[in-house]
C-alpha cells in the first residue's frame, strides 16, 4: 500500500531511519495521532495518580462524610471544589477515577502481557512438536474459543472467588488460547521457510531455532493484536467488577466505581457512575484507535 | 457425510464430558455451603448430619459419579437455598431470557441489515462512514455501561421507560410473555436494545462486507446489463447471496447472546436465568451454578454441532476438508 503513495522529498531524506518512516506513516491519520496523545495522557495520569490527584481517595483521614454525594462543582466543607462531584463516602470522583485508571490499566496490561507470553510459548511448542502434543493443545484451544470469554471468566471467578490475583488469572485464561492459535499458525508457516532449513543445516538445536529464528518472525503482528486486546481485557475486567465478581472493594477499578454509582443512579446522582464510565470509554476507544493504526502501518496484509 | 457427523457427535460428547468434570470439580472447590446453610451455633453432630444429607461427606469422584448419573436423567441436584430442583429453577427463568435474546436478535437484524446494506452500497458516503463509526463504538462500549446510560436517560431524566423488571406478562401455552402487553413491551425495550447493540454492530459489518463483495460479482453486472432495476437487484439478487453467511452467524451468535444476557439482566433486574446465576454465585448455591453452566455448555455444544453440520451440508468445500481431517 505504501508503495503506491508517492513519497515526498522530505521523507526520502528521513527514510534512512525505520523509526522515522514508521512515525510518518503512523501520522497519516490525524485521528490516530489524537488517540495516541490521549492514550499517553491517560497513561501519565495512571502512573502519576498519587501526585496529581487533588485527594487520596482511600485515605480515610482526608474524607468527610459531610461532603458525600456532592454534585460536580460542589464545594467541600474545607472549601475546595469537587470538579466531578463526590461519591457516597465523600470521596472526590476525579481522584477516584485517577486511581481507578491506574488499577484498570495495570490489570489490563499485566494480564495481556502474561497471556501473550503463555500463548507464544504454547503456540510455539504446538507448532514445533506437532503430532499428539499439537492435537491435544489445539483441541483445548478450540474448546475454549467456542465459548464467549465473559462466560469462561465468570465460571472461573465463581470458582476462585474475588481478588486482584484471581481476576488477573481469569483474564489470562480467557486470552491465552487466542494467542496460542495465532502463534501456531504463523509458526507453522515460518517453519517451512528456507532460513529454518539453513539453521538446521548449521546444526543449531531446536530450542535455539524456535527462540532465536522463528519467534522473532512471529512476534510483530502479535504485539499489534495484543495492543487491541488490552482494551478488551480492561472492558472485561470492568464488566466482571460491575457484576460483583471482579476486583475487591480494596482495589477500586473503574468498573467497581461504576458499579458503586449504579445504586445512586436511580436517585438522579448520575456523576458517580457517569464520569468513571467516560474515563473507561475514552481509554478503550483510544487504545482501539491506536491499535488499528499500528496494525495498518506495520502489517497492511491484515487489513 | 454420516462418518463426519458421527465423529463430530463423538467430539461433542467428549467436550460435554470434559466441561462437566471441569465445572463440577471447579464449583465444588468453592467454600463450604454447610457454613452458609446452617445456624452458626449448631454442634458437630448437626453439621455432620447436614453434610451427609447433602452428600458432601463422600469422596469427590463418588460425588461426581452421582452427579453424572443423575444428570443423565435430567436431575442436576436441588438448590441449597430454595430446596427446589435446580433444573426446574432455571427452566422457570429460561423463557424470560430467551424472549429477551430473541427480541434483541430481532432488533439487531431489523436495524443491522438495512444499515449494513446502505454502508456497503455507498461506501464513500457520509452516512456510510457514520454507520461504520457507530458500529466501532458499538463494539468497544462495555454493554453494562451502555445499559446504565440508557437507564439514566430514559428512566431517570425523561421518565419514559421503567428501569427494572419484566412488567405485565401474558400467558401463552404456559409461557409468560412480556412483548404482548404494552407494559411488558415498555419493560422489554431498553434491555433488548442494550443486548442488541453488540450484535447490531457485528451484523452491520458482516452485511457491509458481503454487499461490497457481491456488488462486483458477474451476476450483478449481468443483472444490470439486463436492465434489472437497482432496487430489485439489491433486494433479490444481492440480499439472497449475502444472506447465507449472515444466517449462519445469527444462529451461531444466539448462544453468546444468552451468555451476554447475564450482564443485561443484572443491569435491568430482568428476571432471567443470567440474573439467577449471579444471585446464586453470591450465595454459593452450587447446584444452581452447576446446572446453569451445564445447560449453557450443552446449548453451546449443540449450536456448534448444528452449525458445523449445516456448513457441511451447504458448502461442499468444507465437506472435503472435513473428510480428510
Amino acid at each position: 500500500m505504501s508503495a503506491a503513495v508517492p513519497v515526498p522529498a522530505a521523507t526520502v531524506a528521513a527514510a534512512a531511519s525505520p523509526w522515522r518512516e514508521f512515525a510518518s506513516s503512523y501520522a497519516r491519520s490525524r485521528i490516530a495521532v489524537a488517540a495516541l496523545i490521549v492514550l499517553l495522557l491517560i497513561l501519565a495520569v495512571a502512573v502519576g495518580a498519587p501526585f496529581i490527584s487533588p485527594q487520596d481517595p482511600y485515605d480515610l483521614k482526608q474524607l468527610d462524610i459531610m461532603d458525600s454525594k456532592l454534585a460536580p462543582g460542589g464545594k467541600s466543607g474545607a472549601g475546595w471544589t469537587f470538579l466531578l462531584g463526590s461519591d457516597d463516602q465523600g470521596r472526590d470522583m476525579l481522584s477516584a477515577i485517577f486511581y481507578g485508571l491506574r488499577i484498570s490499566l495495570g490489570v489490563g496490561v499485566l494480564s495481556t502481557v502474561a497471556a501473550l507470553a503463555i500463548g507464544i510459548g504454547v503456540g510455539l511448542i504446538s507448532a514445533y512438536k506437532g503430532g499428539w502434543t499439537d492435537a491435544v493443545i489445539m483441541r483445548i484451544v478450540d474448546l475454549q474459543l467456542s465459548f464467549p470469554s465473559i462466560l469462561i471468566a465468570l465460571i472461573l471467578l465463581a470458582v476462585t472467588g474475588q481478588g486482584v490475583d484471581k481476576i488477573i488469572i481469569a483474564l489470562i485464561t480467557v486470552q491465552w488460547a487466542y494467542y496460542a492459535r495465532t502463534v501456531r499458525g504463523a509458526a507453522l508457516v515460518e517453519k517451512r521457510k528456507e532460513y529454518v532449513d539453513a539453521a538446521l543445516c548449521l546444526g543449531y538445536g531446536s530450542v535455539r531455532i524456535v527462540l532465536r529464528h522463528i519467534m522473532p518472525n512471529v512476534l510483530p503482528p502479535l504485539i499489534v493484536v495484543a495492543t487491541v486486546q488490552v482494551a478488551h481485557a480492561i472492558a472485561l475486567e470492568a464488566t466482571l467488577s460491575f457484576l460483583g465478581l471482579g476486583m475487591p472493594i480494596t482495589s477500586p477499578s473503574l468498573g467497581l466505581l461504576i458499579s458503586n454509582g449504579f445504586t445512586h443512579l436511580l436517585s438522579g446522582k448520575y456523576w458517580i457512575s457517569f464520569f468513571p464510565g467516560i474515563a473507561l470509554l475514552v481509554t478503550i476507544v483510544a487504545i482501539n484507535l491506536v491499535g488499528d493504526q499500528l496494525r495498518d502501518v506495520l502489517n497492511p496484509r491484515l487489513k | 457425510m454420516l462418518a463426519f457427523i458421527l465423529r463430530r457427535l463423538a467430539q461433542s460428547l467428549l467436550a460435554l464430558l470434559v466441561m462437566s468434570a471441569l465445572v463440577f470439580v471447579g464449583v465444588y472447590a468453592i467454600g463450604n455451603p454447610v457454613d452458609i446453610l446452617i445456624n452458626p451455633q449448631a454442634d458437630q453432630a448437626e453439621i455432620a448430619r447436614v453434610t451427609a444429607s447433602l452428600g458432601l461427606d463422600k469422596p469427590m469422584w463418588v460425588q461426581y459419579w452421582h452427579f453424572l448419573t443423575a444428570a443423565l436423567s435430567g436431575d442436576l441436584g436441588k438448590s441449597f437455598a430454595s430446596n427446589v430442583p435446580a433444573v426446574q429453577l432455571i427452566l422457570q427463568r429460561m423463557p424470560a431470557t430467551v424472549e429477551l435474546a430473541l427480541v434483541a436478535m430481532g432488533i439487531a437484524i431489523v436495524i443491522g441489515l438495512p444499515l449494513g446494506l446502505w454502508a456497503g452500497l455507498k461506501p464513500d458516503s457520509f452516512a456510510a462512514k457514520s454507520i461504520m463509526a457507530g458500529s466501532i463504538l458499538g463494539f468497544s462500549l462495555p454493554t453494562f455501561w451502555v445499559g446504565l446510560m440508557l437507564i439514566m436517560i430514559f428512566s431517570v431524566w425523561l421518565g419514559w421507560l421503567p428501569s427494572t423488571g419484566r412488567g405485565a406478562t401474558v400467558e401463552v401455552l404456559g409461557l409468560h410473555l412480556s412483548f404482548l402487553t404494552w407494559d411488558g413491551l415498555k419493560h422489554l425495550l431498553m434491555p433488548a436494545t442494550n443486548l442488541a447493540l453488540f450484535k447490531l454492530s457485528l451484523l452491520i459489518r458482516l452485511t457491509r462486507a458481503g454487499t461490497r463483495e457481491a456488488m462486483v460479482q458477474d451476476y450483478v453486472r449481468f443483472a444490470r446489463a439486463k436492465g434489472v432495476p437497482e432496487n430489485r437487484m439489491v433486494s433479490v439478487h444481492v440480499l439472497k447471496n449475502i444472506l447465507i453467511p449472515i444466517v449462519t452467524v445469527v444462529g451461531l451468535e444466539f448462544g453468546s447472546l444468552i451468555a451476554f444476557a447475564i450482564i443485561t439482566e443484572t443491569v435491568f433486574a430482568w428476571p432471567g436465568m443470567g440474573k439467577l446465576l449471579i444471585d446464586s454465585i453470591n450465595v454459593l448455591d452450587r447446584p444452581v451454578i452447576v446446572a446453569y453452566l451445564m445447560i449453557i455448555v450443552f446449548l453451546f455444544i449443540v449450536i456448534n454441532l448444528l452449525v458445523d453440520i449445516l456448513y457441511t451440508a451447504l458448502d461442499p468445500r468444507v465437506r472435503v476438508a472435513g473428510a480428510r481431517a
